[in-house]
């Protein structure tokens, strides 16, 4: 009846995974509880979980992507606190069986579950407003995407309770991953979780490729889009070319796991080394679909806070181009410990480093639109100069690494752990924090709180400093990486400095969650009547805060690389706004709920596939495809906003508009 | 067993941290990839050093620039000159793409070179002929075969000091690496593959060894030093080994190949001929992995020490 699935599963013996599922138990119940008792659910139905406006997906994205990476932080202090009490004769308080689960877990939540939603949200909720158009190219499909993310991770988290998660590291190298040698359902719930969101995550990338190349307002030609919008497109360039490898490749370890096939297997002509390249050819363009979105934050973040254009645009195009076809000839970069022999090696670790031709022009770019400009030390100008002072050390510890003889003695060490460290927290989640930071008062209406945000900004990169800088140093004394007890008591004083560091981290957390608490508390006082918070360049500040769910009462025309800008400063030249248009009604799609009955098919296929539950399975997959047959013959598709409700919004805009042109000459 | 072994090993480290009296950079007992013992590590740490030093000459500039740019035209500086035309440049632009450019065609040459000359198959040049080691992990201990000597040698690498060594290695199951670092160059291990490896060990000492590739439950503590002893000494140990200890024959290696975790360093008196061979040809099959256990989870064999 339930397959694989008893009373077993559930790990009665080992009270962490108990006590923390229990809390988020308890959580979750109050929450739920709040609602149901204030009466929220129909909103919560109507306006959020239904909803297929991009920016209530995109903020959806986002609060998905900062919950998980609470999760992975989590992680993080069980593995600092137990590796400071797993030295020498000390056996620490997590036994290799959990200790394995723990970093397989942070390292799959942060990248997959914490970073990819967070950045992709972003994507989602900016995008079409900079494009200065109404929603994304397939707004359905869009929820569909968010859901089936949020499938996986919920997946995920079931694995604390019910079974184990993988114990192979993030990426399940084979054989380790096979059912020889991990014989239990934690491998199956990485391959099911990542097969379900990565579905998502491919849809979400043809949707906003679709987006950029198709919809953009009147007059706004590839090279007058803002350079968010540029890496966006890169980055989902990449994910609908990347993507579908990842998928193939878990697709043969899963026939290999529940159909003895031999992909890569040590037996039957199968080749392990054969699952690595191909993961590596997924993963190495996966890391620059995380940190190109991040550039482009860094990018409007410099010009908007320097009070210039970005300089040098056209240069900063190319390099980003350049990045997305370079990224796929260097996967082989992660396992030049392999033996290929130099001249394989030589040409991976070459290419490699040419990669940073490309950053390091951003850079430098990125410094003369700060030259000659005013800048203005706001929360989200803070977080890209520490990314830029942060990001090159990253970068050429990053080279140091391609450097193949050494590689050969840096190679899965914590030097590498580190490293990507560093380019990840420093770039993406530097990158993230920016945005949120920066777009916040657009979706919310009112701005974050500065005080409690630099404070937030000062623990987190001082904290990362400290943990990353004793990571490289211990890593240059040859201590490798996933140690679950560390036989070697002379790294005993880098692990206590990194353990301190993690609570200066966790303080940056803490006054990250204070800030949005305290933001919310005192909305009033730091509400954004213009729409415009920060003297913006892009056509996102044009639209109220937040913007309505049409975005644009007419479509706004383009005339130049600065939309906005251009806008702005005629206004304020002639001292009027522009002429009252003549509004039309507008159609906008409506709500659906596709996307979440979907995505509860889905976790069910996926949960009753783990635990061989056949019929399970066999009911998801039925469920799910009577709910896209349903949707494909809905018969209505839009709905129409009046012509006279779009005018008494836009007379509501235009009046708080007033105050930018008495606000005189832009700074 | 277990602790005893691990106190035993942290005494015999500390030994050798003493009698060695090394420049303690960082940590009281620090033996880092910085203090290479041999040909390999040293030309390593210096390829690591010279591609360091040509990023630094242009990544602390950098800092300097991002530091002072951001300083310099702070809004509330009056005596910095506003410029919001000034966005593009043909001059700058081409700076902006030389410099790194150059820094990598430059460093590009270094790889090129250094990929060859440190190729871990590459032999060491030396007048003294090398010895052949045959390197197996396994779940989780590691076997180092001595073909010429006919001996074995379980979780310690006797090696003797000034002579080359050829390593041929392969993995009895899961992926692995083996890595000295004081020596340089590690290299995965894999079943039904053959790696490569040549390092050396100018001077006695014990060396730290790992497995530096996660290979499950018992791979934190799947370590091993590395002895480097004089020649004479080297031989007399072989003679040794080959006076005492279990024959590792085809069969007993199957039953050895179980998981299992803190086994003693051991001997081998005598090797079966051509065992190494058939484990990378697959002749013995590749070792079991764990007994399927309850539900979700999974236990080890016996001697879990944990």
């Amino acid at each position: 009846m339930f397959g694989k699935l008893d009373w077993s599963a559930i790990p009665f013996d080992q009270p962490i995974p108990l006590i923390a599922a229990a809390a988020i138990g308890v959580i979750l119940a109050a929450v739920l509880g709040w609602i149901t008792v204030k009466g929220h659910w129909p909103y919560l139905w109507n306006e959020w979980i239904t909803s297929v406006d991009h920016k209530r997906i995109g903020v959806m994205y986002v609060m998905l992507g900062v919950v998980m990476l609470l999760r992975g932080f989590s992680d993080v202090i069980l593995m600092r606190t137990h590796q400071a009490a797993a030295i020498g004769a000390s056996q620490g308080y997590l036994p290799p069986e959990h200790y394995n689960q723990i970093f397989s877990a942070h390292g799959t939540i942060m990248i997959f579950f914490g970073s990819m939603p967070f950045i992709i949200g972003l994507m989602n909720f900016v995008v079409p407003l900079q494009l200065g158009v109404r929603d994304v190219a397939f707004p359905t499909l869009n929820s569909v995407s968010f859901w089936l993310t949020a499938s996986g991770a919920l997946l995920t988290n079931v694995s604390l309770v019910i079974g184990e998660f993988a114990r192979t590291g993030w990426l399940p190298y084979a054989p380790l991953s096979e059912t020889n040698y991990s014989p239990g359902v934690g491998v199956d719930y990485y391959l099911w979780a990542l097969q379900i969101a990565g579905v998502g995550t491919l849809m979400s990338g043809v949707n906003l490729v679709t987006t950029i190349l198709k919809m953009r307002a009147p007059g706004m030609g590839y090279l007058r889009m803002p350079m968010f919008c540029w890496t966006a497109l890169g980055s989902n360039m990449l994910i609908v070319a990347a993507f579908p490898i990842l998928t193939a490749t878990l697709a043969m370890l899963t026939l290999d796991r529940y159909l003895g096939f031999h992909f890569f297997t040590n037996e039957a002509g199968g080749n392990p080394m054969m699952f690595m390249n191909l993961i590596w050819a997924w993963g190495h363009p996966e890391v620059y679909i995380l940190v190109l979105p991040a550039f482009g934050i860094f990018s409007e973040v410099f010009s908007t806070f320097s009070s210039k254009p970005l300089f040098g645009y056209r240069s900063m195009v190319l390099a980003t181009l350049f990045i997305v076809v370079v990224s796929f000839t260097v996967w082989l970069h992660h396992f030049f410990t392999m033996g290929a022999g130099g001249d394989v090696n030589a040409f991976f670790g070459i290419s490699t480093s040419v990669i940073a031709v490309g950053t390091g022009v951003k850079v430098f770019n990125w410094l003369f639109t700060m030259y000659g400009g005013r800048v203005r030390f706001d929360t989200p100008m803070l977080w890209a100069l520490a990314f830029v002072l942060y990001f090159v050390v990253g970068g050429m510890t990053g080279v140091l690494l391609a450097v193949p003889p050494a590689d050969f003695l840096l190679h899965n060490s914590m030097f590498l752990v580190a490293h990507f460290h560093n380019v990840i927290v420093g770039g993406v989640v530097f990158g993230a924090m920016a945005g949120y930071e920066y777009w916040f008062p657009k979706a919310f209406g009112f701005r974050l709180d500065e005080w409690w945000g630099k404070l937030a900004f000062w623990l987190t990169v001082v904290g990362t400093v400290v943990v990353f800088g004793a990571f490289y140093i211990v890593g240059l004394e040859g201590m490798t990486r996933r140690l679950q007890h560390i036989d070697n008591i002379a790294w005993y004083d880098w692990i206590m400095v990194a353990l301190a560091g993690t609570l200066l981290i966790a303080g940056g957390v803490v006054a990250q969650v204070m800030q949005l608490v305290m933001s919310i508390r005192h909305r009033d006082r730091l509400r954004d009547e213009t729409g415009d918070p920060w003297d913006g360049r892009s056509l996102e500040w044009i639209t109220p805060s937040p913007p309505p769910v049409f975005n644009f009462p007419v479509l706004p025309d383009v005339h130049g690389e600065e939309a906005y800008w251009e806008i702005k400063r005629r206004a304020i030249e002639q001292q009027q706004l522009s002429e009252v248009p003549d509004y039309q009604p507008i159609e906008m799609p409506r709500n659906s709920p596709t996307g979440v009955i979907t995505a509860f098919f889905c976790t069910s296929v996926g949960f009753a596939l783990i635990w061989h539950i056949w019929w399970l399975a066999a009911l998801g997959l039925v469920g799910a495809y009577v709910t896209f047959v349903v949707f494909a013959w809905r018969d209505e598709v839009e709905f129409e906003i009046p012509a006279e409700e779009v005018e008494r919004v836009d007379r509501a805009r235009r009046e708080s508009r007033q105050v930018i042109l008495e606000r005189g000459a832009p700074a | 067993m277990h602790v005893a072994m691990r106190s035993r090993f942290s005494r015999s480290g500390m030994r050798v941290c003493l009698a060695a009296g090394m420049v303690l950079v960082l940590s009281a007992c620090s033996r880092s990839i910085m203090d290479p013992a041999g040909p390999v590590a040293a030309g390593e740490r210096t390829i690591l050093l010279d591609a360091l030093a040509i990023m630094l000459a242009i990544v602390l500039p950098t800092m300097a620039a991002t530091v002072a740019f951001a300083w310099w035209f702070r809004a509330g500086n009056t005596r910095a000159t506003y410029r919001p035309d000034f966005v593009h440049s043909g001059r700058i632009e081409l700076i902006v793409w030389s410099i790194p450019l150059l820094t990598i065609m430059f460093l590009g040459g270094v790889i090129w070179v250094g990929s060859h000359r440190l190729d871990p198959g590459r032999p060491l040049e030396s007048r003294v002929r090398p010895l052949e080691v045959q390197v197996v992990s396994l779940d989780w201990k590691w076997l180092f075969i001595y073909p010429q000597q006919g001996v074995a040698s379980v979780n310690r690498l006797i090696i003797p000091a000034g002579v080359p060594v050829h390593f041929e290695l392969t993995s009895a199951s899961v992926l692995n690496t083996f890595f000295v670092h004081q020596l340089g160059s590690q290299i995965y291990t894999m079943n039904g593959m053959r790696s490569q490896l040549n390092l050396q060990a100018d001077r006695p000492g014990q060396y730290y060894g790992q497995s530096a590739h996660f290979s499950g439950d018992g791979f934190s503590d799947m370590n091993f030093w590395t002895v480097a002893v004089p020649v004479g000494q080297f031989n007399n140990w072989a003679a040794g080994a080959r006076g005492n200890g279990p024959v590792l024959s085809a069969a007993n290696y199957q039953q050895f190949a179980r998981q299992s975790q803190g086994v003693k360093p051991f001997t081998f008196r005598a090797v079966q001929p051509g065992l190494f061979d058939a484990v990378v040809r697959q002749q013995l099959p590749p070792a079991p992995g764990p007994e399927e256990g309850r539900g979700g989870h999974t236990t080890t064999s016996p001697g879990d020490a944990h």
